[in-house]
């Protein structure tokens, strides 16, 4: 019998599982589902042989759609085959879903469950999307912990090669995906026992080859399709008992026995949830308590859900119950009830008729992740023992619409008193999750107990709020929800003392450490009143450590994992000092001995230091501060903001009722310039007397936390002291000031505009026209030079020479303060964009980063002017932004081709002057657009008097008679891979669409996945033994219609190429692509100097800039603009700049030198031809001579 | 003719040594200085800072913007191993040693008592038959002492020497007060011969950027004089190799050395500008001038104009910078 234990999460458990059983994985990135296909790529990359010793095939696909007919392909032709995704990717596969079990066809999805986006998208999980499949004939099998996605994934895989069935393998996204747990593992000769030869040898058996020809796929008519779709049966009512007869093998070799569905609680119940995924184990550990407490309940696990057995669900029930609360994590509004739920009623009726049978309730929990505690278990027993309990009742949220919710005690705690908690409160980038993901294994799997942990962070990328819930304890945890009562809290950034309350769910006597740049004796009169006021009621232990010090002292930097780590082993007593002292040296032997001996080094010294600076608080018994929490928003932001952002901003959004939302996920926009995160050190101060005033500066800053204006001088009379201001030196604004001004508590503190800046000091030339200072002395001046610039009006677009970089940033930029990472590659090309057409731009954005900094809640960054203009913005898909879009020009079009008939037809009331204005406005240029809204406005106040439905429909359609920007923006993944059909047909319908591809090369939001953008020679997830094809020419790809506008941009290498690009692109009157050159933390550089890398990329050929321009086609000229220079540098003298390319060289130099010579005549050639195209004589009909 | 010489110990064939350079990256061109005549070869440095910098560079790269983001928990795959540190390095030594025949040196360049120096006995164990340590040391620090900066010459000399039993040479900078002394120091510390001189390389400014920047120039046949001298002083002061580097261009240059005592005299500059091949010519030339002038070996000349041995010792000395200002005439 196995009895090897690892700490491991449900992603990686069901990853060894699923490439020990399989043969070919085909793979596509999707959240929370990716991890294990990257960890069969890694598997397969390292060489990892399946049980039959051959290294399974993964090949990455360009959509769940594609990977759901490869997985097809595969397994017709006999492979054991096997994919993962989770939420759309599951919708993606459903045609070939039905292929699948329509075919009766072996093999097991592994799904890590998720949302399915309705209102919003949202990454975190609930079942929507595997109810959303039931139709597909598939079975499915419900995992609740990690320990159970490991036994199912093998169970599954046993079920469906014996019935023949296909299998869905499902388990909670993040949750159980995410969750870090000590499980015992799996051993290979388990895993062979229950996959018998024989099973395998049908399976082959039933393959297509043409020496043993078959037809499958047939088309079928009205005479047989029926009788034949009805042949399959036998197969489903088989399974049922297949999958129990498979549980009990699996019992008989691991100790563990499932069943389909199995009965936890009193012998004579008369409550009883049913319930499937980690709540049931949530469940499970309520219902054990409660029992111990007299009460009659019990929980009823659903395991095999489809196909549904009513004999074994009727089964396992207590003949006792008298009430059932059927669970449903899903939401199917105007059904009759939520699927589960809809299943228990039939089960009763189909089993018992009209007869007498418990009482069915239905409700709804968990969605999208939302917590589900023993409490809400408890809640919902509560709600069942009432006379009259709701039904399609929802828990652990306030319906005050339709009052839905029922209430329970959020106090209820079931958890014992001999599990360790601790809450650890980081920063993303201090390694705080790291260090807390090793601790659990030193725990873990250095002792006799269980270990859980479970990780959340907020919704940016950059100065991320890690939120670390660790649970040991010498029993399995079934506590799969997050820690409500601490024994241990450490709170890893002072600056969230003032933030958030840490210390609120530390239990009295608990252990609080503190990482603070104040030592024992000054860091209590440095906490807000309200901490030092906990610490005294709760009596708690008090420490402290200047971290960032002992980090600076031992080269950490500020990765203070180790540190932190090596503190909360030393005073949380879980270990002795020594053994963990020992422990953690042992584990960091084990993660970074492969990065080499000086990073082994400097942790050790670390550890040491650590313990050598930590110190205990003796603190007084009178709260002394003066210091109170911050609020999260200011008190001039807007009502909406207020009531709801601001509670989302302070982590209370689990609080606000229903009634506090949008019905239809519509929200205000430029919600980011009140949430004013404060997250970096260091901010830019200008130098006045040394700027030169080229705007680079602005151009560059990916938060738009530069901002530059031109004014009259008269207005300096009311500035703040502090305000810095110079005259203009451009001629079209003599006379005038001119002033660079920093937000600063919006910058993050990046550096790339002090890089970037090319004006240095004559005397001292370290000195630029911005330098980086401390931003906590300038907060409160420059704040009010902030608040005072934002007074002064902004320039008179039709003055501005748009062409010109130091005059376009003059321009108000309608994209700030996203979420996006410090130093983000992709958004200055958002920004340009808005400064440029933001007034009158339609966005549709494709999933990806893109849509999770533009619009991730709580605040999201497309704003507004001070006429209320702004982009308007909408995330559909991830596959189908291009088609959206040109849904919004379409619809656009159609409603100016209105407009302008009703102006026609209401010439003689409306005054030809007008009209013939209206119809005849060219719109090319700011004045222009200008003019056009002045003459809009004044219909509109001749239409306001008018009862006609001409007039009352002009009315409402009038603002269409100005022009519409569409943009179409999103990632490489969408452009190149998984929306390259639509992108395609899109551009081929000459249609007037602005399609914008931040092209990072690589998968950026879920982690860094080899997309056909990724150059070859480079290491990415999916690609890990490096990426083996060039790059796609996604540019001469549209220059081959000959009516699409292309232009390829590197705004860190020639920024004036970039602003030209957008701006001949919106000119041009038809489709426009524009692939923008996005450094990305992907690429393993430092992000303070990464136009250094766009400079390195576009000088050694790798990535060309020019523009295809149709226009110039029509005038006689050649359209192809080549911009950059020949290569300067050799394309290897780019790419070992970068940790994407140097990987390969660390773990495959033959192979990275042979990808790079290759590279380097992608480049050459790639050159070549573009010479050739920009080269070649052009007639005016656009042919070649 | 006897072109034959000894070199810490190491009977070589002539006393052309291609010196450690980016040119010994590539086997290829280790095969041909070996078909040009080399008789042994220096590979490319392992460098301490390199070797730090590359293992924390890796090690940031790696844990950014990890473990911040739900979606992206990494950034990268995380391989089963990377090959950091020396491995590169030791398996070049290795290939080198099997694809020539020529004794292969290798080279350790740093400048502090660490952990480093044990890479010493790695590049014993991948096949070198001799180590050139290179103790490239700046000092920028007002406070420090020279005496303390030449004990960290000579401590990590002996931890070397500790580590191996392969013969070791350090190759020097020439700016010490006191050369000779130094020169004895290392000596009797264990040294087996002494590099003269190792190239600082100079930083510029560039004008434009107004940045100051690294730019690397190769040697001028000028540079010569400073090891001439220097190995002309120490031939016979101190009883070890010497091996002369900078500014050796052509066959006169071989001789004008040899003549002063080395033992060796390693290339580089001049392959870099005129190709590896230039060896052949170089050799070719010495023989024919060692004929023309009747020399029968390498031993015969060796140390025949050094100090010791010339007519007019005052020529190494302050003596000769006083002639020589006095007679300049433009």
């Amino acid at each position: 019998m196995s009895k090897k234990q690892v700490t491991i999460d449900g992603n990686e458990a069901v990853g060894i599982v699923a490439h020990k059983t399989n043969e070919v994985i085909a793979i596509y990135p999707i959240t929370p589902s990716s991890n294990m296909g990257e960890h069969a790529d890694e598997k397969s990359a390292n060489g990892e042989k399946n049980l039959w010793g051959i290294v399974p095939l993964v090949q990455e696909m360009q959509s769940e759609a594609g990977a759901a007919g490869a997985v097809h392909g595969a397994l017709q032709t006999g492979a054991l085959t096997t994919t993962f995704t989770a939420s759309q990717g599951l919708l993606l596969m459903i045609p070939n879903m039905f292929k699948i079990a329509g075919e009766l066809t072996a093999t097991v999805f592994h799904i890590a469950a998720r949302s399915v986006a309705a209102h919003a998208l949202s990454i975190f999980g609930d079942h929507s999307d595997v109810m959303a499949v039931r139709s597909t004939g598939w079975a499915q099998l419900a995992s609740a912990s990690v320990q159970e996605t490991m036994d199912n994934a093998l169970i599954a895989q046993a079920a469906t090669l014996e019935s023949r069935v296909p299998f869905i393998h499902f388990f909670d996204g993040f949750r159980t995906s995410h969750e870090v747990s000590k499980i015992e593992e799996l051993e290979e000769s388990v895993m062979r026992d229950m996959l018998p030869d024989d099973l395998i040898l049908a399976h082959r058996a039933r393959a297509m080859s043409p020496d043993r020809p078959v037809l499958r796929g047939s088309a079928q008519n009205p005479d047989v399709f029926f009788q034949s779709r009805e042949a399959c049966n036998p197969y489903y009512i088989a399974c049922p008992d297949i999958v129990q007869k498979t549980m009990d093998k699996f019992a008989g070799l691991t100790g563990r026995h499932y069943h389909l569905f199995d009965y936890v609680g009193a012998p004579d119940a008369d409550r009883l949830v049913v319930i499937m995924g980690s709540g049931a184990d949530i469940a499970h550990e309520a219902v054990e308590y409660l029992v111990a407490r007299g009460e009659k309940v019990g929980v009823l696990k659903v395991r095999l859900y489809r196909p549904f057995s009513i004999e074994h669900f009727v089964d396992a029930l207590p003949k006792s119950v008298k009430i059932i609360a059927a669970m449903d994590r899903t939401k199917e509004p105007g059904a009759p009830g939520d699927p589960l739920y809809m299943d228990v009623v039939n089960a009763f009726v189909e089993s018992n008729g009209s007869g007498p049978h418990p009482k069915v309730i239905g409700g709804r929990y968990g969605l999208s992740s939302k917590e589900f505690t023993a409490a809400m278990v408890k809640g919902i027993f509560d709600e069942m023992a009432k006379p009259q309990p709701k039904t399609h009742f929802t828990v652990g949220i306030v319906d005050d619409v339709t009052h839905s919710s029922i209430d329970y005690d959020p106090e209820f705690s079931t958890e014992p008193d001999d599990v360790v908690r601790a809450m650890f409160f980081g920063l993303g980038s201090d390694g705080t999750v790291s260090a807390n993901k090793n601790s659990i294994k030193i725990i873990a799997e250095g002792t006799p107990n269980y270990g859980q942990g479970y990780f959340v962070y907020d919704s940016k990328k950059a100065g991320t709020l890690t939120v670390s819930h660790l649970r040991f304890g010498p029993r399995p945890i079934r506590s799969s929800y997050l820690i409500s009562q601490a024994n241990f809290a450490a709170c890893h950034q002072f600056v969230f003392m003032e933030k958030y309350d840490v210390l609120k769910n530390l239990v009295e006597g608990g252990t609080f450490l503190l990482n603070a740049p104040y030592g024992p004796d000054e860091v209590w009169d440095k906490i807000p009143r309200s901490a030092q006021e906990q610490i005294m009621r709760k009596k708690i232990k008090f420490y402290v450590i200047d971290a960032y010090d002992v980090g600076r002292k031992t080269n950490m930097g500020v990765r203070i994992n180790t540190i932190m780590q090596t503190c909360f082993f030393a005073i949380s007593g879980v270990l002795p000092r020594e053994e963990a002292i020992a422990a953690i040296k042992e584990s960091i032997v084990h993660t970074y001995g492969k990065r080499g001996e000086e990073v082994v080094k400097m942790n050790f010294n670390a550890v040491d230091q650590a313990l050598a600076n930590m110190y205990e608080v003796k603190y007084p018994c009178n709260a002394s501060s003066e210091i109170s929490m911050r609020r999260p928003v200011p008190e001039e932001a807007p009502e909406f903001v207020q009531k709801l952002t601001a509670m989302i901003i302070a982590g209370r959004g689990d609080e606000l009722p229903v009634s506090a939302f949008p019905v239809d996920g519509t929200y205000p926009t430029g919600t980011t310039q009140w949430e004013r995160r404060n997250i970096a050190q260091d901010i830019p101060v200008w130098n006045s007397d040394i700027c030169i005033q080229c705007g680079k500066c602005a151009m560059v800053c990916p938060h738009a936390s530069i901002r530059i204006k031109v004014y009259d001088s008269r207005l300096l009379d009311q500035a703040p002291a502090t305000f810095k201001s110079v005259n203009a030196k451009d001629k079209e604004f003599a006379g005038q000031k001119y002033t660079i001004q920093i937000a600063p508590e919006d910058c993050t503190g990046c550096g790339v505009c002090v890089d970037v800046c090319p004006a240095r000091s004559k005397t001292e030339t370290k000195i630029k026209a911005l330098n980086m200072a401390l931003q906590l002395p300038l907060r409160e001046p420059e704040s009010e030079n902030w608040e005072f610039f934002k007074r002064i009006p902004e320039v008179d677009r039709s003055k501005v020479r748009t062409n010109l970089v130091r005059q376009a940033q003059l321009l108000q930029p309608l994209f700030e303060f996203s979420g996006a990472c410090a130093g983000c590659g992709e958004t200055p090309y958002l920004k340009l964009m808005t400064q440029l057409f933001g007034d009158r731009a339609v966005c549709a954005n494709a999933t990806g980063c893109s849509s999770i900094y533009g619009g991730n809640l709580p605040t999201t960054p497309y704003a507004m002017n001070a006429d209320g203009r702004g982009p308007t913005w909408n995330n559909s898909l991830f596959e189908d932004a291009a088609e959206f879009g040109l849904g919004f020009r379409l619809s656009i079009d159609t409603q100016a081709g209105f407009a302008q008939q009703l102006v026609k037809n209401l010439e003689s009331v409306l005054g030809t002057e007008l009209v013939e204005g209206l119809l005849n406005a060219v719109q090319k240029d700011e004045a222009d657009i200008y003019a056009q809204r002045e003459r809009v406005k004044i219909l509109k106040q001749k239409l306001q008097g008018m009862q006609t439905s001409e007039a009352r429909q002009l009315l409402a359609i009038a603002d269409m008679l100005v022009k519409k920007s569409v943009w179409i923006i999103g990632g490489d993944g969408w452009a190149y891979d998984i929306g390259f059909g639509g992108l395609d047909h899109v551009i081929a319908s000459g249609k007037n669409v602005n399609l914008l591809v931040l092209d990072t090369e690589v998968y950026s939001n879920t982690g860094g996945q080899a997309s056909k953008s990724t150059p070859r020679g480079a290491v990415a997830k999916f690609a890990s033994g490096g990426k083996q094809a060039g790059k796609k020419d996604l540019g001469l790809i549209a220059m081959s219609y000959g009516n699409v506008y292309v232009a390829s941009v590197a705004f860190g290498a020639k920024d004036e190429h970039t602003l030209r690009a957008f701006l001949e692109a919106e000119a041009y009157d038809g489709p426009s692509l524009i692939i923008a050159y996005s450094h990305c933390i992907a690429h393993g550089i430092n992000m303070e100097t990464a136009l250094e890398e766009q400079k390195a990329a576009v000088d050694s050929g790798h990535w060309p800039l020019y523009r295809y321009n149709p226009q110039l086609a029509a005038e006689g000229k050649n359209p192809m603009q080549l911009d950059s220079r020949p290569p300067k540098i050799p394309v290897k003298d780019y790419c070992y700049r970068e940790t994407r390319f140097k990987m390969l060289t660390k773990t495959k130099p033959e192979e990275a030198k042979r990808l790079m010579e290759l590279a380097q005549q992608d480049v050459d050639n790639r050159r070549s031809l573009y010479e050739y195209l920009a080269g070649r004589p052009f007639s005016a009909e656009g042919t070649q001579q | 003719m006897d072109l034959t010489t000894t070199y810490m110990g190491l009977k070589l064939k002539n006393p052309l040594v291609p010196s450690a350079s980016t040119l010994s990256e590539k086997i290829d061109n280790l095969r041909k200085m070996e078909d040009s005549g080399a008789a042994a070869v220096v590979c490319y440095s392992l460098f301490e800072e390199e070797i730090i910098q590359e293992s924390r560079e890796l090690n940031d790269r790696l844990n950014q913007g990890t473990e911040s983001f739900f979606e992206a928990t990494s950034y990268f795959p995380e391989p089963d191993k990377l090959l950091i540190g020396p491995d590169f390095y030791l398996e070049h030594i290795r290939k080198a040693k099997a694809a020539v025949g020529i004794p292969i040196i290798g080279s350790l360049n740093g400048c502090s008592e660490g952990g480093w120096v044990q890479y010493a006995k790695l590049i014993q164990d991948a096949g070198a038959v001799a180590l050139e340590l290179n103790i490239y040391f700046m000092s920028t620090d007002a406070a420090s002492q020279s005496e303390q900066i030449e004990r960290v010459y000579l401590e990590i000399l002996k931890a070397v020497k500790a580590q191996v039993t392969i013969p070791v040479a350090v190759k020097l900078s020439p700016f010490f007060s006191a050369m000779a002394s130094m020169a004895k120091r290392l000596e009797q510390a264990g040294a087996d011969g002494l590099v003269l001189f190792n190239r600082f390389y100079q930083p510029d400014i560039d004008l434009e950027a107004l940045e100051v920047v690294p730019n690397v120039l190769l040697s001028t046949p000028q540079a010569l004089r400073l090891p001439l001298r220097w190995i002309g002083i120490l031939n016979g002061r101190v009883g070890i190799s010497l091996a002369a580097t900078s500014g050796i261009h052509n066959a006169d240059d071989v001789l004008k050395l040899i003549m002063a005592g080395a033992d060796v005299t390693m290339l580089c500059s001049a392959l870099f500008q005129k190709g590896v091949g230039h060896l052949t010519t170089v050799l070719n030339e010495m023989t024919r001038w060692m004929e023309e002038h009747e020399y029968e070996s390498i031993k015969q000349m060796k140390g025949s104009l050094s100090q010791r041995s010339s007519a007019n010792p005052a020529a190494f000395e302050r003596a000769n910078y006083m002639k020589a200002l006095r007679t300049f005439r433009g």
